[in-house]
């Protein structure tokens, strides 16, 4: 059982918590602009590392908020906890990429 | 006159001043309080229990403690459990039980007792109360930390309450742990859980332990008391001191009754003061033993041999050789035989070890005991649980833990340290840096101690004693796991047929999958596999994945108090207890109580709701429509919003206008529907389904605050704050002018998909919608959550004289399906867009909204996607189940390709009193190019003909929408 820091209300259990997927990948601006190949990139693909990975959580039995995690996939360790407005922080040996 | 053939005279942790008496297979027996069931068992002199699973040998208890592969018992009274450890249920008045052969029965009747859970924070947990755990909880406890000290036993003191000898703080060991224990039990911020197990160690610190409560009491369960408890601990640091698990040798006839293990034996003599023999023979790899062999002595029984499997004796063997215990070295047992008198083991047969490990039998000894210690493995299972790392210690011949879980430390002989001193020291100091590490400054305590075992001694590895002849693949008297009945011969004929990894040989041969979960076969398990191999060594073939629970746990202790009543949470609506009055049948929708259909007497459902739709369809009926998903959007951008969300457009939709709009995933596919009323320019009342409420109001919120958080909307839940009552049929108009009469009802005035607000004659304010779910003339009155129940109440009065007709979920499910409405989730299932539910209409050309990008997509194109249609068999009487397949006509069932080629399926089917005949709705491939067609649908073993038709099979003209 995860212990999410929300940045609104605190540590609180993984199970006042909503899974949301892969952080950092907005809908497209302009999806007509894009291919079919590029839009079904934007809907099917995720990344799956082993490692540290930008994932959105929701407090949904709480404030409600969505807000961003940085956590090893690996060993589960939380390695950031940052708003939406925030940029994906560089943690450990972690570079940004996953840009799409 | 007591039973107790095989009781000390004096000692133990027993209390002699009480008798109690027990059954076991039907034989009455006596024993002390503070005895378990097999320590009264073998005070009674019976060692015998159930015999094996497979192979029906004649076992024993073998240990005294949860790792016990043989003694199980089927407890009964009053509180029925299979599979039950015979060495860790406590011995109370009256307990009567069986013996099992590995396999229980679950009682079928229901469990009454009581289960609760608790929900604990803590800065310090320390799993296990035995000299390492005391030691790190008195450490801990010096400062105001929070501590939580748990063991599984009814009293503290671990392994020391097996000792004898040993002396801590210059006090015999169990004098200490008692001024230890008081010592806790003063100080505030200390809570110690006895009888509570740990059982699961998950992330962040997170910890389960489950605490027997009641069934150590034979006096009935105090009221309020539950019977288990389910501790749910969240620590800041983790403490593990969980001790090692004895292994036994793995030698021909190793399952004897009467084999048991070293330590348990000192734990019968010295805690339960058992004599568990009269002549025995110990064998060992390791100094670990000789404890039992000086403790066996004191209390009377004969020692006739120590087998040591060592080359050269260890200062500890040759201390007690030299007090004139024979000692052999180089040698263990190779074989034993059963006394067929006492069914228990009667002969031991001595093999001298060589280099090469062959054995040579030697000599024979007599005994009705055989202590074995194959050395000790820490209970690491907490720390493994956590993907702690394991490393092979060639010294201790053992798996310890290797490297650190975050906030955790492993201590004591779960971390391989064997010496007392040793033992309490890193106890002490882990308790102290635990304490520290959540901001409470302490000193380790200090905790001086002697015991005759000082550690220093070597273990040998040995994993498979020879048999006297053949190979090992022909080994089968060799047991690797009891409770299995596994053997080296299955071991080597895993091997034998390309297993390498321990995973896969634990699943080919089952072993270490029994109810103790190989607490005592995985290391031996492994070192038997090491030798079959040739190759890898222990260390590299590693263990199995240790997973929770690290004991059994009843399903009723996890479930807690979340069964029947409290198992869901169940909502009603304020007119509910209308509906109960009135004799309506319920059912569950999401969590909703809503009424299915009201039948009269005499009526069964088809009757019921048959009625019901005859009365919607050419009278008037009414329906408690309260459970729909209601959600308040506002803000200047809501217009805005709405339009991104729905397919079709809503920001131009007047005030006091409503519309029916579908929502869709990115991937166009329909996830919602309903329809929404527009208040003001900057205020919508949006309606969901029933089902979907709690998903649209996360959606929407997803929406605005990750992707659109510019848009100036918020949204609020409003589906409690409202009660809603459909009225619906050619004369709902007549009724709803009754109830408002301060409302012009007229089509003019009031046209369809508008509200108006308006007050009831009752004076009770009322938004009163042109809303229909079944293609008639309807009304919907909203009004306050609160007047719900009122406001029904006067419009079935209102409507009396009409014969107004309450209908439930059955028959609304019925009238939309003939006007070919689907339910999205039902005749819609992620995969359908709108466009393949024939709504082509509803998406905008115009605007961009979720989803539409998805549409121009090949597949969402494709001719031969299923679309939704309507289905009339052609027999006119088949109700076709639904998700009945459809097929080709032709098709021939089992004769053919198989599977046969599969077009659609049903999603909704029902009789209907309008179209005089049963009809459905489906999901068909290429279905729209299908009408006129037909197709079959296999009912049973009949292949039903249906026709396939349009979706709107009522009223296609909508001619009855306006009265």
């Amino acid at each position: 059982m995860l212990l999410l820091t929300c940045p609104w209300c605190g540590p609180r259990d993984e199970t006042e918590y909503h899974y949301g997927g892969q952080a950092h990948v907005p809908y497209p601006a302009e999806p007509a602009a894009l291919s079919d190949e590029e839009w079904a990139d934007y809907l099917f693909f995720r990344d799956n590392p082993k490692g540290p990975f930008a994932e959105r959580w929701s407090h949904s039995g709480g404030c409600r908020r969505w807000f961003n995690v940085v956590r090893d996939t690996a060993s589960y360790e939380v390695l950031a906890t940052y708003t939406n407005a925030d940029p994906r922080p560089v943690v450990g040996s972690d570079a940004p990429g996953g840009a799409r | 006159m007591s039973t107790q053939s095989h009781r000390l005279p004096t000692g133990g942790r027993i209390d002699r001043s009480r008798v109690v008496r027990f059954t076991v297979d039907g034989v009455a027996y006596d024993g002390h309080p503070g005895d378990t069931v097999a320590s009264a068992l073998l005070a009674n002199g019976r060692v015998r229990v159930g015999d094996s699973i497979y192979r029906r040998r004649a076992r024993g208890i073998m240990s005294a403690g949860v790792e016990e592969p043989n003694a199980l018992l089927q407890v009964g009274g009053d509180c029925p459990e299979p599979m039950v450890p015979a060495t860790i249920r406590p011995l109370v008045d009256g307990l009567s039980a069986s013996t099992l052969s590995g396999l229980g029965v679950l009682d079928p009747v229901g469990d009454d007792a009581t289960y609760d859970k608790m929900f604990v924070h803590t800065d310090v947990l320390v799993i296990g109360g035995g000299p390492a755990g005391i030691a790190a909880a008195l450490s801990a406890a010096q400062g105001d930390a929070r501590v939580i000290l748990l063991d599984d036993q009814p009293e503290l003191g671990g392994s020391l309450l097996a000792s004898r000898a040993e002396q801590v703080d210059g006090r015999p060991a169990l004098d200490w742990v008692a001024s230890a224990a008081a010592t806790l039990a003063d100080a505030p911020e200390v809570t110690v859980l006895t009888r509570t197990l740990a059982f699961g160690s998950y992330d962040d610190n997170y910890v389960l332990a489950v605490q027997n409560r009641t069934d150590h009491l034979d006096t009935p369960t105090p009221a309020g008391v539950s019977r288990q408890r389910v501790w749910h601990v969240r620590a800041g640091q983790v403490v593990i001191a969980t001790g090692a698990h004895e292994r036994p040798l793995v030698f021909a006839g190793n399952d004897r009754p009467g084999v048991m293990l070293a330590g348990a034996v000192r734990s019968y003599v010295n805690r339960y003061a058992v004599r568990p023999g009269e002549r025995a023979v110990v064998a060992t790899s390791n100094d670990s033993a000789y404890d039992t062999v000086e403790d066996l002595l004191a209390a009377g029984v004969e020692v006739a041999a120590v087998l040591d499997a060592r080359d050269v004796l260890s200062a500890r063997a040759a201390d007690v050789a030299a007090r004139g215990v024979r000692v052999v070295p180089s040698t263990t047992v190779q074989e034993t035989a059963i006394d067929d008198a006492t069914g228990r083991i009667g002969r031991v047969d001595v093999g001298i070890l060589d280099d090469a490990g062959e054995a040579t039998c030697w000599e024979s000894i007599s005994c009705d005991l055989l202590a074995v210690s194959g050395g000790w493995s820490p209970v690491v299972h907490l720390h493994s649980q956590r993907n702690g790392r394991l490393r092979w210690d060639e010294r201790l011949v053992a798996f310890v833990p290797d490297g650190v879980v975050d906030g955790q430390q492993v201590v004591g002989s779960a971390a391989g340290t064997v010496a007392l001193e040793a033992v309490l020291r890193e106890g002490a100091a882990a308790g102290a840096a635990a304490a520290v590490r959540t901001g409470h400054p302490v000193e380790p305590v200090e905790l001086p101690a002697s015991a005759p075992l000082t550690g220093e001694g070597e273990v040998r590895a040995l994993w498979l004693v020879p048999g006297r002849d053949g190979e090992p693949g022909e080994w089968d008297e060799h047991f690797v796991d009891l409770q299995r009945d596994q053997t080296v011969a299955d071991v080597w004929r895993a091997t034998g047929a390309g297993m390498r990894s321990v995973e896969h040989v634990k699943r080919y041969t089952s072993i270490g999958t029994a109810n103790d979960q190989g607490k005592t076969s995985g290391v031996n398990a492994i070192g038997v596999i090491a030798a079959a191999l040739g190759g890898p060594g222990i260390g590299e073939i590693g263990t199995t994945t240790y997973r929770a629970p690290y004991a059994p746990v009843s399903f009723a202790a996890l479930a807690g108090r979340e069964r029947g009543d409290l198992f869901d949470p169940e909502r009603t609506t304020p007119i509910h207890p209308w509906h109960v009055a009135h004799g309506a049948e319920l059912e569950i929708v999401g969590q909703w109580l809503r009424p299915r259909h009201y039948p009269l007497p005499g009526e069964d459902m088809d009757a019921a709701v048959a009625r019901e739709c005859r009365a919607a369809r050419t009278g008037v009926a009414m329906m408690d429509a309260s459970t729909l998903g209601k959600i308040e959007v506002q803000g200047p951008d809501a217009g805005e919003f709405l339009n991104r969300v729905y397919t079709n457009a809503f920001k131009k939709l007047p005030v006091g206008s409503a519309r029916y709009g579908v929502m869709c995933r990115p991937d166009g596919m329909m996830f919602d529907d309903g329809v929404t009323l527009r208040l003001a320019e900057d205020r919508f009342f949006m309606t969901t389904t029933t089902g979907g409420a709690a998903n649209v109001l996360d959606w929407l919120e997803e929406w605005l605050q990750t992707e659109w958080p510019e848009l100036e909307v918020h949204c609020t839940s409003v589906t409690e704050q409202w009660s809603t009552v459909a009225v619906v049929g050619p004369r709902s108009r007549e009724v709803v002018a009754r109830v408002a009469p301060e409302l012009d009802v007229s089509n003019e005035a009031f046209p369809f998909m508008t509200y108006r607000e308006t007050t009831l004659a009752s004076g009770i304010p009322a938004r009163v919608c042109r809303i229909s779910f079944s293609g008639e003339l309807a009304f919907e009155v909203n009004v306050a959550g609160w007047y719900g129940l009122a406001v029904w109440e006067q419009i079935h009065e209102a409507g009396r004289d009409l014969g107004i007709t309450p209908y439930g979920t059955e028959a609304m499910h019925v009238l939309r399906a003939e006007k070919g409405y689907p339910i999205v989730g039902q005749d819609t299932d992620g995969t359908v867009t709108p466009q393949d539910a024939g709504m082509d209409w509803i998406v905008s050309k115009q605007k961009d909204f979720i989803g539409r990008r998805s549409y121009a997509r090949v597949d969402t194109s494709r001719a031969d996607r299923k679309h939704m249609v309507g289905l009339l068999p052609v027999d006119r009487t088949t109700v076709l189940p639904e998700g009945a397949q459809l097929v080709e006509v032709g098709t021939v069932v089992g004769d053919g390709p198989d599977p046969v080629p599969m077009l659609g399926h049903v999603t909704s089917s029902y009789r209907s009193v309008a179209l005089e005949r049963p009809f459905g709705l489906a999901l068909l491939a290429g279905g729209r190019d299908r009408i006129g067609e037909r197709v079959l649908a296999p009912v049973g073993d009949e292949l039903v003909e249906v026709e396939v038709t349009s979706p709107v099979l009522y009223d296609p003209e909508g001619t009855k929408r306006d009265g």
